[in-house]
């Protein structure tokens, strides 16, 4: 489905208010371009992203298609302790795809 | 060509003039946000609650090449502790053939309410940022943008 670079942190130290930030490769097609015969290249968005850490929710977003192609977020969260940064995406299909970072609290 | 008295060159650039915006309106594309279809979805998102003007920045360059990857930012004032926090901001345009652009969420986690990510903006218009905080009250803020090359060029 689609590829993904995230980028974190290496070390980071306890209470820091840490800045993720998420590339997913996809291409957001709007449903509102039109192709060579007249008609509209089918919508395929992704509809909604999420992170947890330790499964605990901290940024999530719900997506229409004036997001751009290949879908960027930057957000921040509470560095608490060491742990498992969860991303998960679903596209028009309902197809969900999971990726996960550690992030290492000292 | 024959010359022209100043008179009937004033009265032909009134003519000209009148022809451009009455064109401009005539033209006006069916298949765009209207500006009371983004104050519909705003008004769905805060079911109708009151908005509070300010504490909601949204950052975008002014002046914008291509509508195509417009990176925005948005950020709230808000000490983000579990008794005062924002819940979501949701961004709308103008001028999009669909008015909202995206509905972001904060967890306790957080830390701040700051997100940064890209959109699409289809003509010059206004961006809307409107926050959602913990106490059930909504703030907004917004910015004027101009496009010279539209995200739907490809489009026309």
């Amino acid at each position: 489905m689609a590829r993904a670079l995230v980028n974190v942190p290496a070390k980071v130290k306890r209470g820091d208010v840490v800045e993720i930030k998420v590339l997913i490769s996809h291409p957001m097609e709007t449903g509102f371009r039109p192709d060579p015969n007249g008609k509209f290249y089918p919508r395929d968005i992704l509809k909604s992203f999420a992170c947890t850490y330790d499964g605990e929710h901290v940024f999530s977003a719900e997506l229409f298609p004036a997001v751009s192609a290949n879908p960027f977020f930057s957000f921040t969260v509470v560095a608490t302790q060491t742990g498992v940064l969860t991303f998960s995406w679903t596209d028009d299909k309902d197809q969900t795809q999971v990726q996960t970072a550690k992030i290492e609290v000292e | 060509m024959q010359q022209d008295h100043p008179s009937e060159g004033a009265s032909r650039r009134a003519v000209l003039t009148g022809a451009a915006s009455a064109a401009l309106i005539a033209v006006s594309p069916a298949a765009r946000a209207t500006m009371s279809e983004m104050d519909e979805a705003i008004r769905a998102f805060t079911k109708g609650a009151p908005i509070k003007q300010g504490g909601v920045k949204v950052d975008i360059p002014i002046l914008l090449e291509s509508g195509n990857s417009v990176p925005a930012v948005v950020s709230v004032e808000s000490p983000m502790t579990p008794a005062d926090h924002v819940v979501k901001v949701a961004l709308f345009n103008e001028k999009n053939p669909l008015p909202q652009i995206a509905i972001f969420t904060f967890g306790p986690k957080s830390g701040r309410a700051w997100v940064s990510t890209r959109i699409r903006l289809s003509d010059s218009q206004k961006v809307v940022a409107v926050a959602q905080m913990s106490d059930g009250g909504f703030r907004m803020g917004m910015i004027e943008v101009i496009v010279t090359l539209p995200a739907c060029a490809e489009e026309r």
